[in-house]
């Protein structure tokens, strides 16, 4: 009951993001890099939905400018994420033996790391860039996935109806791509949808600390981190993208508990 | 006992990543600090002066001979060797990290036991809605709101900084409410599947009531799962005292590593690094122990 209730409530506000995301320039014309230093940390008011920054920059429009940036960092780290452990995973499994257990010890130490601080001394090292903050927060999302696609594919390997198909003669590759994968695919979406929640609080948090997109480039992150000088005089500059960042990984939260109970397991 | 010697191949692991972090990654950390206008022979002389000109293996040798001995070089900014700045700065990590699993643990037990004693029920719903808004607030959020809400508004709590303990409040709630909802959702799933089980029927049918039987026999069992978790979450909380650090200006570990970012001093940040990362490795060990402590099932097999 409640899982249904999750999809339903994360499923619209993925969807919201989206559309603020993709359509907000549309709607809101205000120039989110303007300056107008008339409009200093001006309040909400009906021309500036959200008030101004400290610039005296729109804030619906930098929140909305955001939006795009982390929806477009955490879906492009996630595909690649999932690709990266797909691909070490899967060959880990299909290859077995000595090489399966050796590529996994490997994997094993990577996790022994903890991610953010993975992701935030590769930041730290090659430095604040957008390319820098993917292969940064990769980095620390590849492993789960890794381990994820080997364990259902050994576990969905050992099934009847995959030794039915190779009883018929069915060639390795086609048990892989039309029987193996599309019973992988669920729990990999599962995981994705928290996976997705996960990057855009670790992008936030990196551009918070300076380390991940630049000012002005406007970033959840970075206004946060902006706002707290003036948490005392004008609280919304702080409160807007913490929100934001809020809304967006409940989104996400949300729709991957209810996937998880749609697709039937955790 | 030899849970604790496994940890040796995984401190060496987690040593030898963090020094291909710093040593392999692309980007050359003496043009970072000197900046990119500087002279070849100011950069020739400061790559002589940290040992980077000398080739890989022997600076890894070094590196680990080093961390063998506790010496962890040289802070560039500051000018003190690494291991006392660290030394110093731990205690209050340490504090920031206890305080917000403490945090953690109170809020967890009541919204775990009380969803999980009548899983399906309404205050199973009110909990678990509870956890998962917990769960989507992250510090960077919770925390400046905390200080919007209890320090500027109310004026009831220090702003920032370490002190005694009403400094202590707010970051310790930021560090530990996202740790709690993790442990409230696992506490449930285990406890609702625990007293699901026969030997609670048994317990109950020999008279027992069912406040006692869930005391006695359900929460100790339900408690595995949430140990292992813990162990997991670990990295959670020390890497989210960075974040809450910087937030109330704690002067711990995060804190010196953030600065020692901001001022490209590698061998600051590869101790900082190193410091976390141990410490992560060093819990999940502790967890274990504890765990079969718990659990006397996995004692046994392990004889």
């Amino acid at each position: 009951m409640i899982q249904r209730v999750s999809l339903h409530v994360g499923g619209t506000l993925v969807a919201v993001l989206f559309l603020a995301a993709i359509g907000g320039p549309f709607v809101v014309h205000a120039d989110p890099l303007a300056v107008d230093l008339a409009q200093t940390l001006a309040p909400p008011s009906p021309q500036h939905w959200l008030g101004c920054d400290s610039l005296g920059r729109d804030m619906l429009a930098r929140i909305l400018s955001g939006a795009r940036l982390s929806l477009g960092v955490s879906i492009s780290v996630v595909l690649l994420a999932v690709i990266t452990g797909s691909l070490v995973g899967g060959a880990a499994a299909i290859a077995g033996g000595r090489i399966d257990s050796l590529v996994m010890r490997g994997v094993d130490i990577v996790l022994a790391f903890p991610g953010f601080l993975l992701a935030l001394a590769l930041a730290a090292i090659l430095g604040p860039g957008l390319v820098d903050l993917l292969i940064a927060l990769t980095a620390m999302g590849w492993t789960g996935y890794a381990r994820l696609v080997r364990g259902e594919l050994l576990s969905l390997r050992e099934r009847e109806y995959v030794a039915a198909a190779r009883s018929l003669g069915a060639r390795r590759a086609r048990i892989l791509f039309r029987h193996l994968l599309p019973g992988i695919a669920g729990p990999v979406v599962v995981q994705a949808s928290f996976g997705i929640g996960g990057i855009i609080v670790a992008e936030a948090a990196l551009s918070f600390l300076g380390l991940g997109a630049r000012p002005p480039t406007p970033s959840w992150g970075n206004m946060l981190d902006a706002g707290r000088q003036f948490l005392l005089v004008a609280p919304h500059v702080t409160a807007a993208p913490g929100i934001a960042i809020g809304l967006a990984v409940l989104g996400f939260n949300l729709l991957g508990d209810g996937l998880a109970g749609r697709i039937g397991r955790r | 006992m030899h849970r604790i010697l496994a940890l040796a191949p995984v401190a060496l692991g987690v040593a030898t990543i963090t020094f291909a972090l710093i040593h392999l990654v692309p980007g050359d950390p003496v043009v970072a600090m000197l900046g990119e206008n500087a002279q070849p022979a100011d950069i020739a002389g400061m790559r002589h002066q940290l040992g980077l000109d000398r080739p890989l293996w022997r600076q890894y040798l070094t590196y680990l001979g080093g961390i063998a001995r506790g010496d962890l070089g040289e802070s560039l900014s500051m000018r003190q060797p690494v291991g006392r700045l660290i030394a110093e700065r731990y205690p209050a990590t340490l504090e920031l990290a206890f305080a917000g699993l403490a945090v953690a643990i109170v809020i967890a037990f009541p919204l775990g036991i009380i969803a999980g004693v009548n899983p399906g029920g309404i205050a199973d719903a009110g909990a678990m809605s509870l956890a998962i808004l917990g769960i989507s607030v992250p510090h960077l959020c919770l925390g400046p709101l905390l200080m919007i809400i209890f320090s500027l508004r109310l004026r009831w709590l220090p702003l920032t900084g370490r002190g005694g303990f009403s400094h202590l409040i707010l970051p310790a709630i930021t560090l530990g409410t996202a740790l709690a909802t993790i442990i409230a959702r696992m506490l449930r799933q285990s406890l609702a599947q625990v007293l699901a089980a026969d030997y609670i029927r048994t317990a109950r049918s020999k008279g027992l009531s069912r406040g006692a039987a869930i005391i006695r026999h359900g929460l100790r069992n339900a408690l595995t799962p949430v140990i292992t978790l813990l162990g997991l979450e670990a990295g959670g909380l020390l890497t989210g005292s960075i974040i809450t650090e910087v937030i109330f200006s704690w002067p711990g570990l995060g804190r010196l590593m953030i600065s020692a970012i901001g001022n490209r001093d590698y061998p600051l940040v590869e101790g900082c690094v190193l410091a976390f990362a141990l410490s992560y490795v060093v819990v999940n060990t502790f967890t274990d122990v504890v765990y079969g402590a718990v659990d006397p099932r996995i004692r046994l097999q392990r004889r």
